[in-house]
């Protein structure tokens, strides 16, 4: 076969482009244990570090002693807040624009703070060193609850009081009290409390999204490496944002960006957990450059559900308006949003919050107002996106419990009540009462296909039958339907709204072609596992029809990569697919003027036909693509440099918008708590489909993480500041063993502004799933009285509330 | 602490070096003789990235001192590649259907999938489920994981006829 002989769709085939469910190139290395993650670099002389940490979650540091720890053979150094002090790197930002200890500075604020850190010659003696660290602490009030937080004479933060002991000035707006970080309002609060008392029907709860952790696989770590001879720092790390990192590492260590290399490896899951800057990667730079020798941090996994990164901890308080027959007139919310410690949130600057705004999800409400009160408490700071854009899946959760909690209210089937107020499709660019323009839609289409796909009414027709059989005493099991329609905004984002401690949201994307038609090309976006150097070598394989399989792709080192903001907030492919697409359309653009000039027509003659330029109406004159690139390289053209590259900065016009239509079937044994999951239905929409396979992956891994969030993963603390969720033990992960399979389904609405209409999928699942399991805990007791009650669904809630209920006699 | 003399097959090649005999069989593994295959992911047996196979059985390598070790077989995932260098056929089967993503818990899985199919050849879906259940995955969900293995079983099997 050659060029003139293939079919179209062969030649398309060939290319393993966009729609292709593409084999991912990254699973040779990693089926085979040759990925290369942080703790898998070694380098000449390099030594360890390990953090003595508080075991109390309020206290001050009276003192430390580092003389016995000193003493084991193989320490070369304990560094402590006074060692750092100097440098100025004692404290240092937060994404939220607070400040956080680098090493304890007086007091400690939760356990697990990091107070010391430990650097010696192998891992074993650091940690027999980190042990025999003397401090001592006296204990302070400990508050735990952010509701106490805010009536409490317990100041948390010294540093945020001046002389009168008065809340300073925030990042965020005044502040009415020491423990309050920030006020954050949206919307319309007087019409909206109009709305809610002129109403026919107001349904009032207090939805509680309960603290979880992302908790990757591979848990956070650095290796710093500061070669004294050329002054440059290279910083090897679990970063999902590494072009911000060197950024943040110049501005805080004063170190020029220019002396800055900073490598995110192969990371081993993100999920939010390594999108904000730590202590750990802090001290191993500063230990680096205090030893003149290469330092490897790498926390364990009790150390990572205890300080880096917890997610969630919103309590939202609702209200939802409704005419009689359940048009949606208003809603109303006021969270309280517990961040811990410091406000080490991970949002963009303008967005304390994050897109909590988000909130009047996929349903037409007219009048709308949140607030939002962040508060300190003396729990671990963070705040993260765990597996979502920036609080969106409690906003999902929010408005998904609201909509439940007023079909009971009015008596109502929950999915006509969705269908009813729905945003239809002929609204779209929607602008939300909230403030953001929905860009495109069709959630009738996508709800019509769920209810009929999981057999809706037939299900509703067996659960009435399964409540009678339970009163007559012939069952102990209950059947729950969950259901959810979502609605997303990931690809942060308009650079106009979307910074990161200044820093625009647009992403990024470089493309060489080599003369004999492969490619590399670079983003500034990291995989996590998403799978990006498959995904994205289809899009540049069908924007300039080259095959995907000879088109490397590399991220994550800031030496050679475009700057990015990273990979979190599904906003990979929205922002740097959209770049990647744009990058290939100037080589593209590029590549019809040598065409032209091959085939001796004028530039507009030619046309683009997947793989090659063919003279208009004559499809047999054509140079392909791979001929192309040798002429770019070969041919002195006029008017046109040698070589074919191009780099494109993309700051995207809007946010994207997925949404999706999830159902789940679960039975309840109200008398162990156990809930199966017999079903669950996940019908997505992200726009264009770049690779089916890995959408299905993500949308699995997405549920799974979701399953656990409402069905028992917490990050619990006692009333002493304690966390009783340290291990694997106590912190849920389910097991295939629990886990259920999952039926994946799509519609396909495509972003108009975005080049190639892709939307991001990674977070759907999670944002959706969580409420979905949720809602279908709640059915299973709605007819036994039950309106709300807290996640996570573990057997224990499960059991108490059937007992609540009197179910259990 | 003083130093032990450890000897041990690792992967059908016999190696030593000098170790505490304190020292984890996971750090022993990397650190020593630089096999990255194997992961840590929680340092109390819970997550199953450390998985090696030793002596006939799968074990998690974070739990076991290396003196345990001393002269044991130990198989890791790199010791599952085929002798001409391509993938052996899990492996295989878990880029065919897509059972791993960030790849962290890969070696693991596909270190316990490899013991589980010796113990059970013809695993049904539940048995595989529950084989697993002691490595953890973040990202696939495990969907793919058991499609993976189930495959793996079926070309084995056929192989094993095919020989017959």
């Amino acid at each position: 076969m050659n060029e003139q002989t293939l079919t179209p769709e062969q030649r398309a085939a060939n290319l393993k482009g966009m729609g292709s469910s593409r084999k991912r190139v990254e699973d040779v290395r990693f089926t085979q244990g040759k990925g290369n993650y942080v703790d898998d670099i070694k380098l000449d002389g390099m030594l360890f570090g390990d953090f003595v940490r508080s075991p109390y979650a309020h206290a001050r540091v009276v003192s430390i002693n580092t003389e016995e720890a000193m003493k084991v053979p193989g320490v070369v150094a304990v560094l402590t807040a006074e060692d750092l002090a100097p440098l100025g790197l004692h404290w240092m930002p937060t994404l939220a624009g607070d400040k956080q200890m680098v090493l304890a500075d007086g007091k400690v604020l939760f356990q697990g703070q990091e107070v010391a850190f430990v650097v010696a010659e192998d891992r074993y003696a650091a940690a027999d060193a980190a042990e025999l660290v003397e401090v001592d602490y006296e204990e302070l009030p400990v508050v735990v609850d952010p509701f106490e937080a805010l009536k409490s004479d317990v100041v948390l933060r010294e540093d945020t009081v001046d002389e009168n002991g008065n809340a300073t000035e925030g990042a965020h707006g005044p502040r009415n009290h020491p423990n309050h970080i920030f006020t954050w309002e949206q919307g319309e609060k007087e019409a909206t409390e109009a709305v809610l008392s002129e109403a026919d029907v107001v349904a009032e709860e207090m939805v509680y999204y309960h603290r979880t952790h992302p908790c990757p696989l591979e848990t956070c770590g650095s290796v710093a490496s500061m070669d004294k001879v050329t002054g440059k720092l290279t910083l090897w790390g679990t970063f999902q944002a590494p072009h911000a990192i060197r950024t943040v590492v110049s501005l805080i260590s004063g170190i020029a960006e220019h002396n800055i290399r900073v490598i995110s490896p192969d990371i081993g899951g993100g999920f939010g957990n390594k999108v904000g800057a730590y202590a750990g990667y802090v001290c191993s730079v500063v230990a680096s450059i205090v030893t003149g020798k290469p330092v490897k941090w790498v926390e364990d996994r009790m150390e990572n559900l205890m300080s880096t990164a917890f997610a969630r901890d919103y309590w939202m308080k609702g209200k939802i308006a409704a005419t009689k027959d359940g048009k949606i007139t208003g809603l109303w919310c006021h969270t309280t949003a517990d961040h811990g410690g410091f406000d080490a949130c991970a949002d963009p600057t303008k967005f304390p919050a994050g897109f909590m705004n988000i909130c009047t999800g996929s349903y037409d409400i007219p009048t709308a107002y949140l607030a939002v009160e962040g508060v300190y408490t003396n729990k671990a700071p963070g705040g993260v996106a765990y597996r979502c854009s920036f609080r969106v899946t409690e906003a999902a959760y929010f408005i998904e419990r609201m909509i439940e909690v007023l079909a009971i209210k009015l008596n109502m089937d929950a999915a006509e009540l969705r269908r009813i107020n729905f945003i239809k499709k002929d609204q779209f660019p929607y602008q939300s009462a909230l403030g953001w323009e929905y860009d495109s839609g069709d959630y009738h289409t996508a709800w019509d296909k769920a209810l009929e796909s999981v057999g809706y009414d037939k299900l509703r027709v067996e659960q009435a039958q399964q409540i009678e059989d339970f009163k007559a005493g012939k069952t102990r099991k209950l059947m729950g339907i969950g259901l959810t329609h979502f609605t997303e905004i990931v690809g942060a984002g308009p650079v106009k709204n979307c910074d990161i401690l200044g820093l625009g949201m647009f992403d990024s994307c470089e493309i060489r072609i080599h003369p004999t038609g492969s490619a590399i090309a670079r983003l500034g976006t990291i995989s996590q596992g998403q799978g990006h150097a498959t995904t994205f070598a289809q899009i540049i394989a069908s924007e300039i029809g080259l095959p995907a399989d000879d088109i490397t792709l590399e991220e994550g080192d800031t030496d050679t990569a475009p700057y990015g903001l990273g990979t979190y907030g599904s906003r990979s492919t929205p922002v740097a697919g959209a770049a990647t697409a744009m990058a290939a359309r100037k080589i593209r653009a590029k590549a019809q003027m040598i065409a032209a000039y091959l085939l001796e027509v004028h530039d507009d003659d030619v046309e683009w036909d997947i793989d090659r330029f063919a003279v208009k109406g004559a499809p047999e004159r054509f140079k392909t693509m791979k001929e192309i690139a040798f002429a770019a390289y070969n041919q002195a053209i006029p008017g046109l440099e040698p070589g074919l590259e191009a780099v494109s900065y993309y700051d995207p016009p809007n946010m994207t918008y997925p949404f999706g239509a999830y159902i789940c079937v679960l039975d309840i044994d109200v008398d162990t708590g156990e809930a199966d999951i017999r079903s669950f239905y996940a019908l997505d929409d992200c726009g264009t489909r770049i690779n089916p396979m890995i959408i299905e992956g993500q949308v699995h891994g997405g549920l799974t993480e979701a399953l656990a969030i409402a069905m028992g993963q917490e990050i619990a603390y006692d009333e002493m500041g304690n966390v009783k969720t340290g291990t694997l033990m106590d912190f849920f992960i389910p097991t295939a063993w629990e886990t259920p399979n999952y039926i994946t389904d799509h519609t396909t609405t495509p972003s108009p502004h975005h080049p190639i209409g892709a939307k991001g999928v990674g977070e759907s699942p999670n944002v959706g799933g969580v409420p979905c399991f949720s809602n279908a805990v709640h059915d299973a007791f709605r007819p036994f009285g039950l309106t709300q009650t807290h996640m996570p669904h573990d057997h224990w809630r499960i059991w108490k509330t059937a007992n609540d209920l009197g179910l259990h006699g | 602490m003083s130093k032990m003399h450890v000897k041990m097959n690792v992967n059908g090649k016999e190696v030593e070096g000098l170790a505490e005999p304190r020292t984890l069989l996971i750090h022993f593994l990397r650190e020593n003789l630089n096999i990255t295959g194997p992961h840590i992911g929680c340092e109390t047996s819970h997550c199953g990235a450390c998985t090696v196979d030793m002596d006939g059985k799968s074990v998690k390598s974070c739990t076991v001192f290396v003196a345990q070790a001393q002269g044991k077989d130990v198989t890791t995932v790199e010791g599952l590649v085929n002798e001409d260098g391509s993938l052996g056929v899990i492996q295989e089967m878990f880029r065919e259907h897509h059972g791993l993503q960030c790849g962290f818990c890969t070696p693991g899985m596909i270190t316990r999938a490899h013991r589980l199919l010796q113990e059970n050849p013809n695993p049904t879906e539940e048995e595989i489920r529950f084989g697993m259940a002691g490595n953890l995955c973040r990202c696939t969900g495990y969907q793919n994981i058991v499609k993976s293995i189930a495959a793996a079983a079926d070309t084995l099997n056929a192989q094993k006829e095919a020989a017959e």
